[in-house]
């Protein structure tokens, strides 16, 4: 795709504000750690302190590095939807892979009293937390592709993975309804989201899975062009829709299945982001978009975190009501300004 | 080695063919569903010489846009054959095809943020490695693909800033863009004053006699139609005709096209007048 202007300079600007957010993120938290020893640590020196260490080393960088994942991630499969759907409204979760998580996630928690003592404590590490939101929207996933095989129309498509959403959110409540206040708390605490909860072993699974999303959504940049001029002209230029279809649920599903099933279910990131990244990137091409929509989302997902992080006090705020708080503004602001959404 | 009658003639018509830009024989065109068959058009025969201009008009539901859509492989046909450049459309590779005929739909690009320089680079798609990237070879016919329709002037606009007119011609130059012999229009003169009307057909008769392309386009402007078209496609209930505008005049053609108590065709004129 042909476009008029080149945006190197816009590119370079969004790294240094990546970087300063990333320092900025590290620096910022409930134990206050002058700049100086951060840095020094982050560049293998020593700090004054070793409790400093390790919350740095093992909690704030895991976190950061989290955070950077989950925001690129779930950006990047924002656009990936609103492309594929061709509505500006699309993100992540509207194939219901959110709610298939939080299905999985409010069975195992919520389900753990209904089978009760040995094997409802066996079942409660947290390991089979994610395994059980990583199978939920897995599962959600499945019965949505195979929709897709019979359905040609996108639209029906989503109008479906809603209707999965509704289903399984219906399912939570009569869960909810049923269980103890103690395990309704707890998965209450997952579904608002945390992202400081991650080893760096989880760091790795959560690189990997968003590492194969990333790349199979840069295989599907010139797909994802042609279907801007809708499907038939898409399919009028050679495209197989089918395969295209397929390739970019798929993308969506590890991104938003992976992230969910670490950080639990982030709301608003997805939507917010490439509409954000649309009002300086003037262009509708993929081969710019993309990497924008992964830096940006990698920005507002840091700055979101700090600001939960509540710096130098005890308290953290659950990161999806900060996600929602700051990102619901930007999109109305938007509205107000362009009066429309276009995408 | 004696050339005989019978190679010759042979010969000949190997040369003919070669001319042919796209041939249609008893071809019956509809929708199944659940295994039913509904027709819409049966026994349609024609095949269009390279380098035409043809019109294919008919009243509203008469199967013009499906008749294109079967021909440019967007639905599947009942009975008979298409062929494009003497090769069975059936054989062909979507993107094969995509080398040898692009389209103009009623429909608006999806994504209303496009540039229209963006738009007709899309154009270009069949021919761009994976991530879609542009040779100085693309980038040329593109330019000529914005020159020839005149939409220098807009490059940097986005589609939803554009007015109706401007928007057909921006489509109009990605069909060009994607360097197609041949290209299909569904009704490219819709929603437009009578002036851009006269504009777009001018453009595709330019585009037909000075490039090459064969073009078929459908249309509700029978007037124009006859007045630029090299050939006439002509639905009706019962038949559809091929053959040059003036021949289809002297069969009466048109006569049978609408129902007579409202317009009937006026000869001299060569348009369709009200009755009283």
């Amino acid at each position: 795709m042909e476009t008029s202007r080149t945006y190197n300079k816009y590119f370079i600007i969004l790294l240094i504000i990546l970087f300063a957010a990333f320092l900025m993120n590290i620096s910022l938290g409930s134990v206050s750690i002058p700049f100086k020893e951060v840095v020094s640590e982050l560049l293998g020196g020593e700090t004054s302190k070793s409790s400093w260490h390790f919350i740095i080393i093992d909690y704030r960088l895991p976190k950061a590095i989290t955070a950077i994942l989950a925001g690129s991630g779930l950006a990047v499969a924002g656009l990936l939807m609103q492309t594929l759907f061709r509505n500006p409204l699309a993100g992540p979760f509207v194939l219901g892979l959110s709610s298939g998580a939080s299905l999985g996630v409010a069975i195992l928690i919520l389900g753990a009293s209904v089978f009760g003592g040995f094997l409802g404590g066996m079942l409660l590490s947290s390991w089979s937390l994610v395994i059980a939101s990583a199978l939920g929207s897995f599962l959600v996933l499945l019965a949505v592709l195979s929709v897709t095989f019979k359905i040609k129309d996108t639209m029906a498509i989503l109008i479906i993975g809603l209707m999965f959403g509704s289903v399984t959110a219906a399912v939570v409540s009569v869960l909810s309804y049923f269980s103890d206040a103690e395990q309704l708390q707890q998965f209450i605490f997952w579904s608002f989201g945390t992202l400081g909860n991650v080893s760096w072993e989880g760091v790795l699974i959560l690189s990997l899975c968003c590492l194969v999303g990333i790349a199979l959504s840069f295989i599907s940049v010139k797909p994802l062009n042609a279907l801007l001029l809708g499907e038939n002209y898409a399919k009028s230029m050679g495209l197989n829709l089918k395969r295209t279809t397929l390739l970019i649920i798929f993308a969506t599903s590890i991104l938003a299945g992976g992230i969910t099933a670490f950080a639990g279910p982030i709301a608003f990131v997805g939507l917010a982001v490439p509409h954000l990244t649309r009002q300086y990137f003037r262009s509708s091409n993929h081969l710019i978009l993309l990497p924008a929509v992964l830096i940006s989302g990698a920005i507002l997902m840091l700055i979101c975190d700090t600001v939960a992080q509540l710096p130098f006090s005890e308290y953290t705020l659950p990161i999806n009501a900060i996600t929602s708080l700051l990102g619901a503004p930007v999109v109305i602001w938007l509205l107000v300004r362009k009066r429309k959404l276009l995408f | 080695m004696v050339i005989g009658p019978k190679t010759k003639t042979s010969i000949l018509m190997s040369s003919e063919k070669k001319h042919i830009a796209l041939e249609v024989k008893d071809l019956s065109i509809g929708y199944i569903f659940k295994k039913k068959k509904r027709l819409v058009s049966e026994g349609i025969n024609f095949s269009i010489k390279k380098g035409t201009l043809v019109g294919l008009v008919g009243s509203n539901g008469i199967g013009k846009s499906t008749l294109l859509r079967s021909l440019a492989k967007m639905q599947a046909t009942l009975k008979g054959t298409i062929s494009i450049n003497s090769t069975d459309l059936n054989s062909i590779s979507a993107l094969q095809l995509a080398n040898k005929l692009s389209v103009v739909l009623t429909e608006a690009p999806a994504s209303r943020n496009l540039s229209v320089l963006e738009l007709i680079s899309l154009g270009r798609q069949p021919y761009t490695n994976w991530v879609g990237k542009l040779s100085e070879m693309d980038k040329k016919i593109i330019k000529q693909a914005i020159i020839a329709t005149e939409t220098e002037s807009i490059i940097d606009q986005k589609c939803h800033e554009l007015s109706d007119g401007q928007l057909q011609r921006v489509m109009i130059a990605r069909a060009l863009a994607q360097d197609t012999p041949l290209i299909l229009l569904d009704e490219p003169s819709t929603h437009l004053d009578i002036y851009h009307r006269a504009y777009i057909l001018k453009l595709l008769k330019k585009l037909a006699k000075e490039r090459g392309k064969t073009i078929l386009f459908s249309t509700h402007e029978i007037d124009l139609a006859i007045q630029l078209s090299d050939k006439l496609l002509v639905m009706t209930s019962d038949k559809v005709h091929f053959n040059t505008p003036e021949n289809l005049i002297e069969e009466g053609c048109f006569e049978s096209l609408f129902p007579k108590e409202t317009i009937h065709f006026d000869h001299k004129m060569k348009r369709f007048v009200l009755k009283d």
